[in-house]
């Protein structure tokens, strides 16, 4: 018997294995970013109505995420944005999505069906190229507490990755 | 005869249904799509640009944020084909339209074995009877494998 399921084992291992690695691997870039440029602020309406203004986070180490919710990399990431949020909310972390959806309805379900607990704008074309242009997601910037981005992620980006440099960056006064 | 052993037929089974979920899966995705179907940017670039060939017409099937960026020139806008509106829209476009027009499709919203929007629109033209239709590979993003090229751009809706 335990033959059996050790031979079951190394067969569903060997399929996802390979699936993840044809769908995941290489896709992703992180750039760090030169000089440590001021991130552009911007004011963007939140989805319960209110105004979201990147600069009022100043002194928080800010993730700002661009995705949207058809993005199959961008739902991937969500579950451990979220448990980043929870984890390191008290050290000073504040997780920024913004939506680049069409309009905010799919963007309120999606909020509620994966519980998310970090603010979600609607972002447009100006707020893209204000970060350089926004085209292809997910994008996200890591913002230091003096609002300057510290890091570019481009496309899908382990879990691990990002736990990394946050926690790091969240050392820094 | 030899009898396959009991832990064979077990590995075989699942195995298969390993494999069927991972080409269910596959079967919405953009990797699912027949290279033969595909064009390269660079090859649309050198078809834009050349006299006397037919012009496609070329339809964005992903974000409306990201078009209003950039653009291919003279491409429309539909919306996202991993929706339905955004499905209804695409045959709503294409419906007056001959069979045989040349058209392509493109998204570049997400890596190209990420994409849930190219292979639903090119499977609602082929449904419609297209005959003439190719989907442009983009393999990281729009941003990367089209405007960071140098390739004609637009901007604005």
């Amino acid at each position: 018997m335990k033959e059996k399921l050790f031979i079951a084992a190394l067969i569903l291992a060997a399929v996802a294995g390979f699936y993840v690695f044809t769908h995941s691997h290489s896709h992703s870039g992180i750039a760090a970013v030169k000089d440590h440029p001021l991130a552009p602020d911007f004011t963007l309406p939140q989805l319960d109505g209110q105004q979201l203004r990147l600069s009022s986070y100043r002194g928080k180490v800010v993730l700002l995420d661009f995705w949207a919710t058809w993005c199959v990399p961008c739902r991937e990431e969500t579950p451990h944005f979220v448990e980043l949020q929870q984890k390191y909310a008290d050290h000073g972390l504040q997780i920024i999505g913004v939506s680049m959806d069409d309009g905010p309805e799919p963007v309120r379900s999606f909020y509620q069906q994966f519980h998310m607990n970090y603010p979600v704008a609607m972002g447009n074309a100006k707020t893209g190229e204000l970060y350089g242009g926004v085209l292809g997601l997910p994008i996200a910037f890591l913002i230091g507490r003096d609002g300057r981005i510290a890091a570019k992620y481009t496309g899908a980006t382990g879990a691990a990755v990002f736990e990394k440099a946050i926690s790091r960056l969240l050392q820094t006064q | 005869m030899r009898t396959i052993p009991q832990y064979a037929k077990l590995a075989l089974m699942i195995t298969a249904f390993a494999v069927m979920i991972v080409a269910s899966v596959e079967a919405y995705q953009a990797t699912a799509i027949p290279t033969a179907r595909l064009i390269n940017p660079d090859d649309l670039v050198k078809l834009l640009q050349s006299s006397g060939k037919e012009k496609p017409l070329m339809i964005q099937v992903g974000s409306r944020v990201l078009f209003a960026q950039a653009h291919i020139p003279g491409s429309e806008y539909i919306g996202p084909a991993s929706s339905e509106a955004g499905l209804q829209q695409l045959r709503k476009r294409v419906e007056p339209l001959p069979r045989t027009k040349f058209i392509v499709l493109y998204c570049g919203c997400c890596p190209w074995t990420h994409c849930p929007n190219v292979k639903p629109a090119d499977d609602a033209l082929r449904a419609l009877g297209f005959t003439n239709v190719k989907v442009l590979y983009i393999s990281d993003n729009f941003g990367t494998n089209w405007v960071d090229k140098g390739y004609p751009v637009a901007k604005g809706e």
